[in-house]
Formats: structure tokens, sequence, C-alpha cells
């Protein structure tokens, strides 16, 4: 025992002695702080009563992209003097329960995902009986106005896809394959039956399982290899642009990788061209919005949008603008 | 002349024991002194938990995990695991909507073929155990995996989507959806029509464990297989009907789920198993099998609710409930054994 301990004291005394002097001179946690020092404190810029708004989304644990989201409600939480909670579950059942909490709370909005329309029907009406503004984000453009939600914020997905599907039109693709990694997502069917609404091209579609990368590139991988035809490769997410790069070079492919989504690697990628393009939703700007839209409401009774959805998206972004993105993505707020 | 009375000792067994440790001897006892804690640390915690609105989205909350946590605590007591309880509510659900939808039947006919389809999804789970001999884990597993991708496969294939159609516009919606999802309004609270299940099932399964001749079977066969077959019991019989019991609840809760929503997503339920089973460890079941209690399940269940709502109420960051969740299965098992140890303790 008592060697183990000596050992153990050892091992320390070696890990902190080689920590501090091999300081790296770039990027890393002091880095980070330098930018957040850098960027503006955040104080309220208004005087209005201090509401609480809470927002449910359909996220899982961990994820990026609601991560974004989150990031821009919460600043626009700190500039209009409002308490922000947030809570998600990709559960259905769990979800609406999680709202219902929110109305028992008799909070002054409440900022909600209809991913699963039917099952927040219910949920939704009890917050407008309860006298709750309700704004909808990302998911459910088509039921947020029957559910009674003064706005819907987000991207239509179809019209996403076929903003892709133009891309690709523009850069003389003729076969394309677009990656799903989620079966059972509809979000997912919409955009690659996008592409394939206005692609001139063919288009197949391939199935991977997103939990497990080393599986996505090797499906992507042998795809590439059985049909040496494919040109480009369109993936759903973010994180899939990346693997499928991989995927490419195991191949030996020469098909150009689009992506839906943006996050620090892909931007890097875009500047250094082993990528395409991708098509950004702005998650940022759809928590962003909703906060704000909401204290609008509550301030001054304005609603945006005129009972049609306000689109945060589809935005293409190319080598061209990625320099500047590279920036904001490192952030966390592209 | 005094008459000379034999003292011959008394059977053990039939010792007047005090009540004091016959309340230590329970197996929910640890879970109710826990779920107390938890109570009362959420109602000074949490601004509104105290509300009866919150209570009773609360008590909602834990209905739904209680409704499957008693038969799968049951299914404990009989020293067996069921991995494809979590999927096999969705199961349930689609298959009633689905065949209500195809057959433009009356949704009762639906909620009928589900219950057939679920209680033999059940006794295939019973009758591969009893037959194979394999370990529950694994078969239970194999048919959570066969269950999830047929969920996925059977609604891409008939309905051409991943969720399906709403069946809310046909015959029998409304009188089902009264069974199964009604809001019944006490004194201005909406209480929903699961909590009433829930109870039901609670005490239904509690008067099985200790009033029944099946309950001392389901005791017995968990507590030593061999020496249960060997004075009689029906082992290979109390499983299957364990695993049917499982069914059951899956088939309640996936009516609960169709009837509220009134359409399906295919891909949920996953890992839902899981909670079902910490529920019923909570509660004070031996993963061992051959102890534990039905009221020890909804305590359970009762904890899990509490504990995933109340982070809500007192604004807290959800990303930490999992971990509260984990510190509170092994401080609540841990208390379960020293309590048990007190009571075993001859005093």
């Amino acid at each position: 025992m008592a060697r183990f301990r000596t050992w153990v004291g050892i091992a320390l005394a070696g890990a902190l002695s080689v920590s501090l002097a091999a300081c790296s001179s770039t990027g890393g946690k002091r880095a980070e702080d330098a930018r957040k020092a850098a960027a503006a404190q955040g104080r309220a810029a208004v005087n209005t009563p201090r509401w609480t708004f809470a927002m449910i989304t359909h996220s899982g644990d961990g994820d990026t992209f609601w991560d974004i989201v989150q990031k821009g409600a919460e600043q626009a939480a700190v500039k209009d003097n409002i308490n922000f909670l947030y809570s998600h579950d990709d559960e259905a059942q769990q979800q609406a329960q999680l709202v219902d909490a929110a109305v028992d709370k008799k909070v002054d909005g409440i900022i909600v995902t209809l991913a699963k329309p039917d099952a927040m029907k219910d949920a939704v009406a009890r917050a407008r009986k309860a006298g709750i503004p309700v704004i909808t984000v990302n998911s459910g453009s088509e039921e947020s106005k029957a559910f009674g939600a003064l706005t819907h914020i987000g991207q239509d997905e179809t019209i996403a896809g076929e903003a892709v599907g133009d891309e690709l039109n523009k850069r003389g693709k003729k076969k394309a394959l677009c990656v799903l990694h989620e079966q059972g997502n509809v979000g997912h069917e919409q955009r690659c039956d996008g592409v394939a609404k206005t692609f001139r091209g063919t288009l197949s579609k391939l199935y991977v399982n997103g939990t497990n990368m080393p599986d996505v590139q090797s499906a992507v991988g042998a795809k590439l290899q059985a049909d040496t035809s494919i040109d480009s490769v369109v993936t759903l997410g973010a994180p899939f642009a990346d693997t499928a790069v991989k995927a490419r070079t195991d191949a030996g492919s020469k098909a150009e990788i689009d992506t839906f989504d943006l996050n620090p690697k892909v931007a890097a990628a875009l500047k250094e061209g082993t990528l395409g393009f991708a098509v950004d939703q702005q998650p940022y700007l759809q928590g962003y919005e909703a906060v704000d839209l909401l204290w609008l409401y509550k301030y001054n009774d304005d609603v945006l949008g005129g009972g049609k959805p306000v689109l945060t998206g589809p935005q293409i972004v190319t080598k061209d603008q990625a320099a500047e993105l590279a920036e904001y993505t490192e952030r966390g707020t592209r | 002349m005094s008459t000379v009375t034999d003292h011959k000792p008394l059977d053990e067994r039939l010792l007047p024991t005090s009540p004091l440790r016959k309340l230590l001897a329970r197996p929910e006892l640890g879970s109710v002194v826990g779920a107390l804690a938890v109570f009362l640390f959420f109602a000074f915690v949490a601004d509104g938990f105290l509300r009866a609105t919150s209570l009773s989205t609360v008590l909602y909350a834990s209905s739904t995990i209680g409704i499957m946590a008693v038969p799968v605590a049951l299914l404990m007591i009989g020293g067996e695991f069921d991995l494809s309880a979590g999927v096999m509510v969705t199961s349930s659900a689609l298959i009633s909507s689905m065949f209500s939808y195809q057959m433009t039947a009356n949704t009762w006919v639906g909620v009928g073929v589900s219950l057939l389809v679920t209680l033999a999804v059940g006794a295939f789970n019973g009758f591969m155990l009893t037959r194979t001999k394999l370990p529950s884990f694994i078969i239970t597993l194999g048919t959570f995996l066969m269950l999830t991708g047929m969920n996925l496969g059977f609604t891409k294939l008939i309905d051409g989507t991943v969720s399906t159609k709403t069946i809310g516009d046909m015959e029998g919606f409304s009188s089902a959806r009264a069974v199964f999802a009604s809001t019944i309004t006490v004194g201005g609270v909406d209480v929903k029509v699961t909590i009433l299940w829930w109870l039901g099932l609670v005490a239904l399964a509690s008067w099985i464990l200790l009033r029944t001749r099946t309950g001392n079977w389901i005791f017995a066969v968990g507590g030593n297989e061999d020496a249960a077959r060997a004075v009689g019991v029906p082992v290979a019989r109390t499983k299957i009907g364990l695993y049917m019991g499982v069914a059951f609840g899956a088939w309640i809760s996936g009516q609960h789920l169709l009837f509220s929503f009134d359409a399906v997503q295919s891909g949920e339920g996953v890992g839902n198993e899981l909670i079902y089973i910490i529920a019923a460890v909570i509660g004070g079941c031996l993963i061992t099998g051959g102890y534990g209690s039905a009221v020890g399940s909804a305590v359970g269940a009762l904890l899990f609710g509490m504990t995933s709502k109340g982070i809500v109420y007192a604004e807290w960051n959800p990303d930490w409930f999992k971990f509260f969740l984990g510190a509170m299965l092994l401080l609540a098992t841990l208390l379960n054994a020293w309590v048990r140890k007190r009571a075993e303790a001859t005093a």
C-alpha cells in the first residue's frame, strides 16, 4: 500500500512538472480566456421587469447544435434582462412533461421545438390556456400556427435541400450521395428529398449509424469504392463531413464533400478547400431571436413574420466566407 | 397446587415480533426514507414544487415510469431481467395505431390486437428463457434489438414515414382516450388517469405477492430455483407468467402513449428499460431475486419523478440530472442493504 502511494506521488509530480514545463504558446484554455475577455461583458440593455422564459427542446444529451442555440438564447436573455431556463429530452413524452413543468412554474414565455408535433399539442395548448405566449423554433413550421404559437423561427428543411441541389447543379455535379445518419428522422428525409427535387443529376441515399463514427466512415468508403462515378457526397451534420473526407481518402475517390450545418472543423476544411460548401441554418439566430421576440411581445406586443415562419436559413457558406466564420465557429456561436 | 405448564420453546417463526422489527424488515423502508428526504429537499429548494399543479405533474411523470416498474419489480423478485420492456411499450402503441388505421377498424380492435401481440412477445421471452436455459439478460437483449428494428422497419414499410398516421378522427378513439389518457379535474387540479392505473397495479401486485399462492411461487423461483422445483413449484409457468405481466404493463403504457398523442414515433423507448429496473432496485428489489415489493417499485418511480421534475422546478442545469440519478441509485441501494442487515440481526 505504502509503495503504491509512493508511485502515485511520483507519477503526479512527474505529470505536474511536465505540464508546467511544456506550455503551449498557441490555442488552448489561455487563448480562449483571452477571447472571452476581449468580448463585451454582458449587461442588460433594458429596464423591463425580470421575466422568466423557458426553452424546451428535443435535443439529446450533449448535442453541439443545440449548444449553439442555447448560447444565442442566453446572449439575448442577458441583454433583455431575462431569467432564462433551458431543458431538453429526446423522448416526446418527457419533453411534453417538461413543458408542463414550465407551465406549473408560471413562466412568462415558452420556447419549444415541435419535432414531434402530436406529442406537444396538449402541452402547448395548456400553456396557451394559462396565458403564456409560446414561440416555436427549429422544427414544426407547419403546426406552429395551428397550435396557437406567436411565430415560428427556423429553417424549412425542404427549401434548404433545394438550395443544396441548386448549388450542386452550379458546380456541374452529375451523381450525388445523401448520407442519412439518423434512422427515423423526418427532417433528414426532407433534406434529401429537397436535394433530389432540384438536383438535375441522380441522387442516392445511404443510411448510416450516426452514433458510431468508424461505422459511418467504413460505410461511406465502401459506397465510394463500389460506385466510382459518385462525384459529390452530402452529409446532414457537421461532424459527419470530416468523417466523409476521411472515407474519401480511404477509397481514393475524387468526390466533393458538402455538408449541412457548421462547426470549427468544417470552417477550417472549407478554408483549406477539402470541403466544397456548407449550408448553415444559423442555430445561434434561432435561440437569440426566440428570446428577443418573446421579449418584444411582452414589452410592445410586437409579432414578427406576419403569420408566416421566420426563416434563419439556408445560407450557403463557401471558401470565400470561411475565413471570417472560422473565428465564430471557434467561439461556438456559428 | 399449581399446574406445571409445559415450557417447550416455540418455533422461532411463530414468535411474536415487535412492530418496529416488522417495519425494519419491509423491503421498501429504505426507499420511503429516501423519498421523504428528496421530497423535503425539493420542497425547500424548488420554488413552486409544492403547488398542486406541480405535484400533479410530478405524479404523472412518476406514473408513466411506475406502471412499468411494478411488473418489472415482480419479474426481478422472480430472479429475471427484461431488457425489452422499454421498446415493447413503443411496439405496443405502434401495433394498436397501425392496425386500426390500415384496417379502418374501430380503435378498440387495434387495442385488442395490440394486447394479444404484446402478450405473445412476453410469452416468447419467457418461453425462450425456460427452454434454452440461457440467461434472461441475453434472451431479452435479443428481443430488445429485434423489436427496435421492427418498430422502425414496419412503420416505414406500412406508413412510409417514421411516425404513425393520426387516428384521432376514428371511431372509438374518444372512449379509448377516456380509459387510457384522460384527465380528471379534482378541485381545480388536473389529475391524469395513469395515476389511477398505477395505483391499481400496485395494489393488484401487492395482493398477488403477499396473499396468493402465485406470490409464494414468485418469491420461491427468485430465491432458489432448484429448491422451488424440488418442492413442486411450476417454475417455467411462473416465469412465463411474469414476462407476460411485463408485456401487460407495456400494453397499458403503450396505449397511454398512443391515446394521449394520437401518433407514435417509431424510434422511441430505447433506454427506458433501465429506468424501470432502477425504480425497482431503488424500491428494494434485489438484483439476485427473491426479495422486493410492489410498493417499493412505486416509491422508486416516485423518487425518479420527483428528481427529474424537481430539477426543473429548482431551475438547475438539467445536464446534471443523470449524475443525481446515479448517486441516488447508489445511496438508495446502500441504505436498503444496511436496513436489511439491521433487520436480519436477531435482537
